[in-house]
Formats: structure tokens, sequence, C-alpha cells
């Protein structure tokens, strides 16, 4: 009888002590869910036993919408999927239309191009490495790095007249050339932007604090980034060496000299640390950029596709006629498909389009490398404590522009 | 191994796959593979694996509608290899009640891909682990990327004031839908060559000071 005892008050202990499994909803609206994600997380105790993500809720149906636009009209689109690189977007785009059409854009806008899609690469991971310091516990760097994102977005205001949403790419081209002094303000700035990394680096890769926070946490395997469809800096930190930039170069990106940072370890602090030396690189590039960029046009002079210059329209009436038409009509795209991928900062920026010989795509589906990313959120939360799941969020780089779309 | 040239390498797939490719095509730089439907599956894991082709990242599933065809829909898979440096592209044909295999086992991450082509086109995916609606509201009917969806949705929602909740209404469009149609008659840029353009890329006859080159 007394055993009997002993062990009822030791069972009914246990059960006291005993930790149910639960649900717990993560966001939507949570400031380390880095948007509007919507994460159901079955925990036992604190540990993550199952993360599902819920995405969706910034979805505005662009692939939808571009179907009834001409092909001028899709381009804002792309710089609402990831409104912190725009322009990396709309690169995709007019890469893809220009398959279609069969032209190529003249050589300076092509630099010009380039030039922005890397100042897009720095946007992007001044915002990334910064907020991801601040969701695990670093406010510092995210006022520091707030301040050069916003000396960056004023060269895109000055380009072509919006900080965020820039339309400023166009098939065949560019919208307008740079205007008398931008290159040399973006000159002077990538000279004292080292120094800043410098400064951020001091701040991160060696702290404590920070270490504790990502060392070894989200562990992704080389075999799983791959068979994750994992691309761009989630792909590299796991030690695959792939760079679209590198290995299917568009533009001119066969012309620049940059290397490509590989992480040995796949762990959060891996993807923190290509990220910081990306942007070194991208300077880099920006300086080679504004060193070699020849003199020229900025966009085709093939009226049926480029618009004539305004002053032109003055006098000529032919290049009345096209302005008219082409901002009616817009150009027609011959029928075929392609898809065409850039090197985004977030990874692999995919457009598959196809088109149908009238002016409007007749399908635009876009692949954003942040959608797989996020995917993987499951495996590489599995077994994790619930702040690790915050710091794995942030090290993904996850902007639900695009992962929505 | 060898780096095959791209119709070495569709030649190379037909011969592997036999009758379970329907046909290749090479456009734009692009390889095409229109496989049957019964065939996806075991053509993906030999792509993947086969070391002329190593295919070890799917990088998209998408799916493209045709209304006017009987078997409307495209299912259309990208697969990317890092060893070769090249991309494929995999189509299979589908309507809205046939199911495609799902491919869940051979790459994960086609899971939210083909979750996402389900909510979007309504293609059935079979033995999918979780075919659940990804990326519209909860409770949503329809799919939205097929062409008779019409662009303005049916329901929108707003918060009522008097239920204390967000409600579902249809949708009400203060101004028409717009759907403007500047294509114009007579095809001028469609077609290409206008009556009296030729003259502008015919060589040249005579010494013309006026004619473009």
């Amino acid at each position: 009888m007394a055993t009997t005892g002993i062990t009822t008050a030791a069972a009914e202990a246990e059960a006291e002590f005993r930790i149910k499994p639960y649900t717990i909803n993560f966001g939507p609206q949570h400031p380390a869910a880095h948007g509007v994600l919507r994460l159901v997380l079955e925990m036992d105790g604190e540990v993550v036993k199952r993360a599902d993500p819920h995405i969706g809720l910034l979805h505005r149906g662009t692939e939808k919408l571009i179907e009834y636009k001409t092909y001028l009209q899709a381009m804002p689109y792309f710089d609402r999927l990831d409104y912190v690189a725009p322009m990396n977007q709309e690169h995709a785009f007019v890469l893809a239309t220009e398959k279609l059409l069969g032209v190529t854009a003249p050589l300076r806008a092509q630099y010009i191009r380039v030039l922005y899609a890397e100042i897009g690469r720095i946007l992007n991971h001044l915002l990334s490495v910064t907020t991801y310091a601040l969701d695990v516990g670093a406010i510092t760097p995210s006022l520091w790095g707030f301040e050069e994102r916003e000396k960056l977005m004023e060269f895109y205001e000055r380009v072509c007249g919006a900080r965020l949403h820039a339309n400023y790419f166009r098939t065949g081209g560019v919208n307008l050339d740079l205007p008398a002094g931008l290159a040399d303000d973006i000159w002077e700035y990538t000279e004292q932007f080292p120094k800043f990394l410098d400064d951020l680096e001091n701040l991160l890769s060696e702290n404590r604090i920070f270490k504790q926070r990502t060392v070894d946490i989200g562990v992704v395997s080389r075999e799983q980034a791959l068979d994750w469809g994992f691309s761009g800096p989630m792909l590299r930190a796991s030690g695959v060496a792939w760079d679209l930039r590198k290995s299917q170069p568009y533009d001119v990106y066969d012309r620049m000299e940059f290397d490509v940072p590989i992480g040995l370890t796949g762990d959060c602090y891996a993807r923190y640390l290509v990220r910081t030396l990306e942007m070194v690189q991208s300077n880099k590039i920006i300086r080679q950029c504004l060193k070699e960029m020849p003199e020229g046009p900025v966009r085709l002079a093939d009226n049926k596709i480029a618009p004539p210059f305004r002053g032109e329209m003055k006098r000529s009436m032919e290049a009345l006629i096209h302005h008219f038409k082409l901002f009616t009509e817009g150009f027609h795209v011959p029928a075929g498909e392609t898809y065409t991928a850039v090197e985004a900062p977030k990874g692999e920026f995919g457009v598959y389009l196809v088109a149908n010989g009238s002016n409007k795509p007749y399908r635009c589906k876009i692949r954003a490398p942040g959608f797989a990313h996020l995917q993987g959120m499951d495996f590489m939360s599995r077994g994790h404590m619930l702040a690790d799941a915050v710091a794995i969020i942030g090290s993904m780089d996850i902007v639900f522009g695009e992962i929505d779309r | 191994m060898s780096e095959l040239s791209l119709p070495a390498l569709a030649d190379q797939i037909t011969s592997l796959l036999g009758d379970q490719v329907v046909r290749t095509e090479i456009k734009l730089g692009e390889l095409t593979v229109v496989l049957v439907r019964d065939g996806l599956v075991p053509a993906l894991i030999m792509l993947r694996g086969h070391p002329d082709f190593q295919f070890r990242q799917l990088m998209d599933i998408t799916a493209v509608d045709f209304p006017e065809r009987a078997e409307r829909f495209e299912v259309v898979y990208h697969l990317l290899s890092l060893k070769f440096n090249r991309r494929i592209r995999i189509k299979v044909m589908t309507d809205e009640d046939t199911p495609v295999a799902s491919v869940t086992g051979v790459f994960s991450t086609a899971n939210w891909f083909e979750r996402e082509v389900w909510d979007m086109f309504g293609v059935f995916f079979a033995e999918h682990p979780d075919l659940r609606r990804l990326l519209t509201d909860y409770g949503f009917d329809g799919h939205p990327l097929r062409k008779e969806f019409p662009m303005t949705g049916f329901v929108e929602v707003r918060y009522d004031d008097e239920q204390k909740r967000v409600v579902y209404e249809p949708v009400r469009l203060t101004q028409d839908f717009r759907a403007f149609d500047f294509l114009s008659p007579w095809d001028g840029m469609a077609r290409g060559v206008l009556p009296g353009d030729e003259k502008a890329t015919a060589p040249q006859a005579g010494g013309n000071p006026g004619s473009k080159a």
C-alpha cells in the first residue's frame, strides 16, 4: 500500500511538471517576423517541434495583374516585389523581355544597370544584416545601417525620382542617363563605404552575444540547400560556390572583377558573413562600373521598342506617332517563352515569361528566392529554441513583397 | 562528365526516356522537354541522378493556362544543374480533373511550389503530403490565375463597424472595370512591315541621300 502511495505521488508530481505540447501563433504582426509572416509553431516546452509558415497575407496578385498590362506597365510591379532592392527585380524582367525580343541594350545602359543592381545589393544587405542584428539583440547596427541606406536611396532618387519604387530599367536600356555629377558622388560614396563596413563588422563579427545567438544555429548542409532549392547567400553559406553573376553572366557582369564569398558552416553566422563580404565586393563592382562606363546612348535607338526622346517629338511627326503608340498600345513581343534569372541580393530571382505575340504577357511567373528559403523554415528550426527561430528567420533575409507576390 | 551541347543533351534525354518524351524543343537557347504525364517522376529522378545531367536543383514549378486546349494546363518545371551550369524546362499537360504526380519525393522544395500551383490553377497533385492552399485567403474559393477568373475577383473585405468584424461582400466597383484594347486595327506594330517600310531596309539602288540605311 505504502509503495503504491509513493508511486502515485511521484506520478502526480511528474504530471505537474510535465510540459504539454502546445501550439503558438507567431505573427502576422510581430516585429521579428519581418513583415506579415504567420508562423504556427508546435512547441514542446521551449523547443520547436514543427513550424508551419502561413504566407499570402501580402498577396496582391501581381502575376494576374501583369497579364492585364502591357510590358511597359508591368515594370512597376517588380519594384513592389522585393521592395528592399527594387531594381534587381526589374533587371530580371527587362532581361527576359529583351531575350524574347532578341535585342540587347546599349553598353552604357548595361553598365548603368549593373551599377544600380549592385547598389541594390548593398541596400538589401545593409537592411538584412542590420535588422538581423536587431533581431538578436543589437540596436546600434540598424541605426547606422539605415543612415547608409538613406544615402544610397538618394542615388536612386537622383536617377529616377523615387527612393523606393524606381521603375527605372526599360526594355532595351534604362529610362534616362545619369544626371550630371551623380557618378562623381557615387564614387565619393564608395570611397568611404568600406570604412563603414569595417565599423559594422567591428560591432558584430566578434561580438560575443551575436555569435552566441548565431553560430551553429539553423545549420543547412550542402545537400539540404540543393534539395530545398536554396540560392544566393543561403546556398553560398552552405559551401556551394554558385553565383549567377559568375556562372551565367548577364549584361556586363562578365567584365567585372569580383570574388564570391563562400561560407563553410551553413549556419546563421556564415550567412551573416557571406552577406557582409558581398557588400565589399559590390562596392568593388560599383567602382569598376564607374571607372569603365563608356559614353553613349542609354536606350535602344529602335523606336518600335524604346520611346523617342522628348526633344525629337517636338519636331518629328514620326517620333510623336511612335511615342503615342508605345504608351498606348505598347510594343509587341513575339510568341515564345523564357526563364531568365538574375542573382538578386536574396538569391536567384527568375522570371518565366510566356508571350503570345501581343502587347501583354500571356503569363509571367515570378520565382522569388525567399519563397524557397522560407519553406525551409520547418527543417531549419526543428529542435531549436523559440528564440532561435527568430534568429533563423532573420538570417533567411525574408521580404514578403516577393514571397507573397 | 562531358559537356553536352543542347541538341546532344536533348537527344540523350530522348534516347534514355524513350516514349516518355512527347517532344523536345530548343528555342532562345533554352531546352524544353515535354513529357507524358505518367513519366514525370521517374524522369526527374533520372535527370537528378544521371552523371551526365545532375540536375540537382529544382528552381521553379508553375503552370500556364490555355483554356482553348483539351488539356488546358501546362505544368512547367525548371531544373538547374550546378555541375554543368545548365537549365532545362520540363513540361507535362493536364486538365482540371486529372492529377499530376507530386515530385515532393524527388525534390523537397516542390512542396510549396505545388501548393501554389494547386492554389492558383487548381491542378491537383497526387500523393502530395500537404496540399493546402498557400497564397490565397483562408476559405478562398476559386483559382485566381485561371484565365476565366476575373481580375477583380468575386469578393472584397471591409471592416464592419456594427458587427465589429471584417466581412466579405461581393465586389462592387465604383467605376466600371476598364479593359482598354489598344491593339490597332491595322496591326501596325504586330506585322512588322507596313507598306512602304520595306524601302527602309531595301538595298539602296541609287545614291538616295534621304533614305535610312
